[in-house]
């Protein structure tokens, strides 16, 4: 090679460069395989940190801190007629009641600015929680109930290590007299750590010990249904008729191109559709999970399309040959053979372009699902968020408490979408056919 | 099945075209900066009475204003929130939809800090100092305008640590941004004679000269989270940062607030107008919609309460500095009254 005079090289000649070059091939093999591992590594290190610091910023959100507190349900306060109207009893001074209990277990503070210390060691939810409780059951009107009541997010914060005794008093949320005052409850066992059962039955709130995922929870599912009931079977038909029926011309070319350009649009480009399509010019209520799913479903559908021609593509042609053969009629091959052959790969696509959906806030923003919202949504129409919107929407408040509130919701996000992703795996799993 | 299924999508459909007519809930949209109160109001309002609660949605300020003036209708928001008051175009662009009676409401004041991490000493700022560390022109003490060459605080004022100058603050959507522009470069802008004089002669010049924030990496623009800028500082112990007072509040042991023209941010000094940086907070009603859609005046009874906004209203646990007692009266007066808005 390096000669000027070109010869022919001999057997020997090839296999000594064969033989030089060996090592070389060798080591360029290893390093490959290095660079691979070494991907795959810090690809597997990134998941290990992003999922390490969500659980350890967000498994100390699924215990609430409580404290049980004697308070006697004065008649006099809630029920002066002593009917046990409802109307009534819905309206009494709860907060009173709790705050009375609380100056009967300290009876030492008298100074104004040390009781409003005080009340601040329980959940402003503490009042709503006695009412219900009253309202269930009205013969506790008159008599001294124990009940526990959901500490405030400072306390629990406290009690969770969150925030620390040692630094300087006007550098913590926490005054020298609330620890004393926590420790002393501590002491007498009234404080408790248990289950967050509230982060899961609960709408939104600004109180993050009353802030729940439920109301996020369910929009995410009524959103989720509408983009299903919309988007696959619009999807699937689309998907049969280009891949079975439609002529190979140069409009289904233009057609395909799009729909392949369309998968690629930015979301938001679909929030701007849905505000000027569905909420201006249709009038469809804002923040309805409905016109969410419909926006969402309009980005979901050319992936479910996508994935239905490659599911439809994958069925071979003997089985359509077969049942025409046969005499079946162009639609019975589809509808009896093909779709339940490709059914299988549809679906995945639909639950991969879901689990898409499901994490989506930037077209929903548009719509006016990124709001502060409590009420539980009954129904497609009501208003309602989605999960990842609960997120955002937390991680932007300022309370300490939310802090471990957003990653306890990422871990639920997550959890929905790794279910889902597992969904569509087993369902390949099980129903798949190789010809 | 595929059937059913498409049957469902129809039905769906139609209900959802049908679904505009009545509205039984209250809608609020408006400024990130008012939404903490909005909603800790809605909130209690929806549990204390037996309305629905308000749903709130932060759209900024200026989208607000733009969502609410868009017409009167089950449709349009009810009440809009605002860190700024509303602006005669605006009030302009109401009217010619129909939206001709509004009620101004004005909740309190917030207060911008300059922080940083507690590791590092706590400053000493004036509003110049900002101005000449921040601004993109600054003047090179001959009556000209020259790019800004300042590199760390001890440049712009010998007093200053020698600390390299990075603040992280809100990028030009937030209405902090527009507050904190207003407030703290121009007001240490208008330190210099000559350039407050072209506020007379050349507006566009003096506001070119006072609003513009550098764009060489010394201004951050950090996004509108505001915890994300408190834990940048935490981990930056160099840098400042600039959020609403409740995140200084909130995160005490992490972050200090600057002093600014000697005043600490502290809730009493901004409550009595002693610390500089400090706005007011608004919201916007409109009127036609009272009485209409349920719950209208007694959400703006709940807003106006002491018990919401007084001096140890749970609005203040939120972080609202409220407005002196007989401000907070004539508020009151105004909003329940449905005064029409005067500009």
């Amino acid at each position: 090679m390096t000669d000027s005079t070109p010869t022919i090289p001999s057997r020997s000649d090839t296999t000594q460069t064969v033989r030089n070059g060996l090592r070389r091939r060798y080591a360029a093999e290893r390093r490959f395989k290095i660079y691979g591992v070494a991907a795959i590594g810090v690809a597997l290190l990134m998941l290990a940190i992003m999922f390490g610091t969500i659980i350890g910023n967000g498994w100390s959100a699924f215990r609430q801190t409580y404290v049980q507190m004697d308070v006697l349900v004065d008649a006099a306060e809630i029920d002066p007629d002593g009917n046990r109207d409802p109307k009534v009893l819905s309206r009494g001074d709860y907060e009173g009641l709790i705050k009375a209990a609380l100056r009967e277990m300290f009876p030492d503070v008298k100074k104004r600015k040390e009781k409003r210390e005080l009340y601040d060691l329980v959940s402003s939810g503490a009042a709503f929680d006695l009412r219900d409780e009253v309202m269930a059951d009205p013969s506790l009107v008159g008599q001294t109930v124990s009940v526990t009541v959901h500490a405030s997010d400072d306390v629990d914060m406290y009690m969770k290590g969150y925030i620390s005794a040692e630094v300087a008093e006007d550098e913590r949320r926490v005054s020298d007299k609330q620890i004393a005052r926590i420790e002393s409850l501590r002491e007498q066992g009234r404080i408790s750590t248990g289950f967050n059962l509230r982060f899961f039955t609960g709408g939104d709130s600004r109180e993050p010990e009353l802030a729940g995922i439920a109301g996020a929870a369910l929009g995410s599912l009524w959103t989720m249904l509408a983009v299903l009931v919309m988007a696959f079977p619009m999807g699937v038909m689309a998907a049969i008729y280009l891949e079975e029926f439609a002529p190979k011309n140069r409009w289904t070319d233009i057609i395909e191109v799009n729909i392949n350009n369309l998968a690629a649009v930015p979301s938001i480009v679909f929030g701007l559709l849905g505000l000027a399509v569905f909420l201006n010019f249709f009038g469809m209520p804002r923040s309805a999970p409905l016109v969410g799913g419909l926006v969402l479903a309009l980005m979901t559908l050319p992936t479910i399309i996508i994935a239905g021609r490659a599911a439809l593509t994958a069925v071979p042609p003997s089985i359509r040959e077969g049942a025409l053969g046969l005499g079946a009629s162009r639609m019975q091959m589809v509808a009896g053979n093909v779709l339940p052959l490709a059914m299988p790969g549809m679906l995945t696509g639909a639950i991969i372009g879901m689990a898409r959906a499901l994490g989506e806030t930037a077209p929903l923003l548009m719509i006016g699902m990124v709001a502060f919202i409590v009420d539980l949504p009954k129904g497609p129409l009501d208003a309602a968020t989605v999960l990842p919107v609960q997120i955002f929407l937390w991680a932007d408040s300022p309370e300490r408490a939310f802090v471990e509130r957003t990653s306890a919701a990422t871990i639920v996000l997550l959890v929905f979408l790794i279910l889902m992703n597992l969904g569509a795996v087993l369902l390949r799993k099980k129903f798949e056919r190789r010809w | 099945m595929l059937k059913r299924v498409l049957t469902l999508a129809g039905l769906a459909l139609v209900i959802g075209a049908g679904a505009a007519e009545a509205r039984d809930q209250i809608r609020i949209v408006g400024s990130s900066t008012v939404f903490p109160f909005s909603t800790a109001v809605a909130e209690r309002f929806g549990k204390t009475t037996d309305f629905k609660t308000p749903v709130v949605e932060a759209t900024g300020s200026g989208g607000g204003l733009k969502l609410f003036c868009a017409g009167v209708g089950v449709q349009h928001p009810d009440i809009t929130n605002s860190s700024r008051r509303i602006k005669a175009s605006e009030v302009k662009m109401c009217a010619g939809n129909g939206v001709a009676e509004i009620v101004e409401v004005k909740i309190g004041y917030d207060g911008i800090v300059i922080a940083n991490s507690k590791k590092s000493p706590q400053y000493e700022l004036t509003l110049k100092d900002l101005f000449l560390a921040l601004a993109k022109d600054v003047p090179d003490g001959e009556g000209k305008l020259i790019p800004n060459p300042y590199k760390t605080w001890k440049d712009v004022n010998p007093d200053l640590p020698a600390a390299k100058i990075e603040v992280l603050g809100p990028p030009p959507t937030s209405g902090t941004r527009d507050a904190f522009v207003e407030l703290a470069l121009e007001g240490g802008c208008k330190r210099f004679d000559w350039i407050k004089a072209l506020s007379k002669s050349d507006k566009n010049q003096y506001k070119a000269i006072c609003h513009t924030i550098r764009e060489d990496g010394a201004y951050v623009e950090a996004g509108e989270n505001d915890n994300l800028i408190v834990q940048k500082l935490e981990a930056n112990p160099d840098a400042l940062g600039v959020f609403g007072f409740s995140f200084l509040d909130q995160n005490s042991d992490k972050v200090q607030g600057s002093k600014i023209e000697g005043v600490e941010p502290e809730f009493d000094l901004i409550a009595e107008g002693e610390y500089p940086v400090s706005r007011p907070l608004y919201f916007y009603v409109k009127k036609a919609h009272v009485g209409v859609i349920p719950g209208m005046a007694e959400f703006l009874a709940e807003f106006t309460s002491d018990k919401a906004w007084g001096e140890e209203g749970y609005l203040t646990d939120k972080g609202l500095i409220p407005m002196p007692d007989d401000e907070r009266k004539e508020w009151t007066a105004r909003a329940m009254g449905l005064a029409p808005l005067a500009m």
